[in-house]
């Protein structure tokens, strides 16, 4: 399994997400903590780094969501919620973790 | 009273990611006991602070949405968004809390002190403010 990228900051104040989607290899596991999961926000200005990026699998962490008001509604197609849980699975899963701040 | 100064607070991060909007809170909480004309800007990731329906419970950090509400209680008259900050996120004033505010001694009363202004508005604001606390 590819690597797992972790992003917390916001798409609109740096470009972490952005350059973790570029420098990304195919088949990557992105998951969005944070500040960060703002960019799994669907019909903002910064979507489309997300819902452009192919290949890549998105995950957001439920309680940062949450803690934000973004109802899963308003989340990019695609996009899974992941809990603490969750989040340890992936870190499991994946050959190691490369996080963008 | 002559030396009373307008206060603008200009918060520009998002909350719970960095302690910045949660001390601009307090900062505003403490100034509000000073009888001063007290206004809140909110632009840019600033914006995310007033969005209703923040659920910390899994978060372990404290929900302060709820403490915006109460500003108007603790005097603050205006409450300012960034119509642009708004729309590059996807949100419209339907998005954000409302907070109300009442003259205790005039009994004039507003329903909702939340105000989406444009550039220009918000560049007036600015200059006509006496101080300018940015966060």
């Amino acid at each position: 399994m590819a690597d797992l990228y972790t992003v917390n900051k916001s798409p609109f104040e740096k470009n972490s997400l952005e350059d973790a989607i570029r420098f990304s290899s195919e088949g990557a596991s992105i998951l969005l903590i944070e500040d960060g999961v703002y960019g799994a926000m669907a019909g903002t200005a910064v979507s489309d780094l997300v819902a452009n990026a192919s290949g890549r699998k998105f995950y957001a962490l439920r309680a940062d969501v949450k803690a934000r008001g973004i109802s899963e509604d308003r989340l990019i197609d695609g996009v899974e919620l992941v809990d603490y849980a969750g989040f340890v699975d992936l870190v499991v899963e994946c050959d190691k973790v490369q996080a963008w701040l | 009273m002559s030396d009373v100064k307008k206060f603008m607070y200009l918060n520009r991060r998002a909350p719970y990611g960095t302690i910045y909007a949660w001390e601009s809170l307090e900062v505003v909480l403490i100034g509000a006991a000073f009888d001063q004309e007290v206004s809140l800007m909110f632009v840019d990731d600033g914006v995310f602070q007033i969005v209703k329906g923040s659920d910390t419970s899994e978060l372990d950090m404290k929900n302060f949405t709820p403490t915006y509400r109460t500003l108007g209680d603790y005097g603050v008259r205006h409450m300012y968004v960034d119509k642009k900050s708004l729309e590059d996120r996807g949100l419209t004033q339907d998005d954000l809390i409302e907070v109300a505010w009442e003259d205790w001694e005039t009994e004039e009363e507003v329903d909702n002190i939340v105000e989406v202004v444009d550039s220009e508005q918000i560049a007036k604001l600015l200059e006509e403010s006496d101080v300018v606390f940015s966060f």
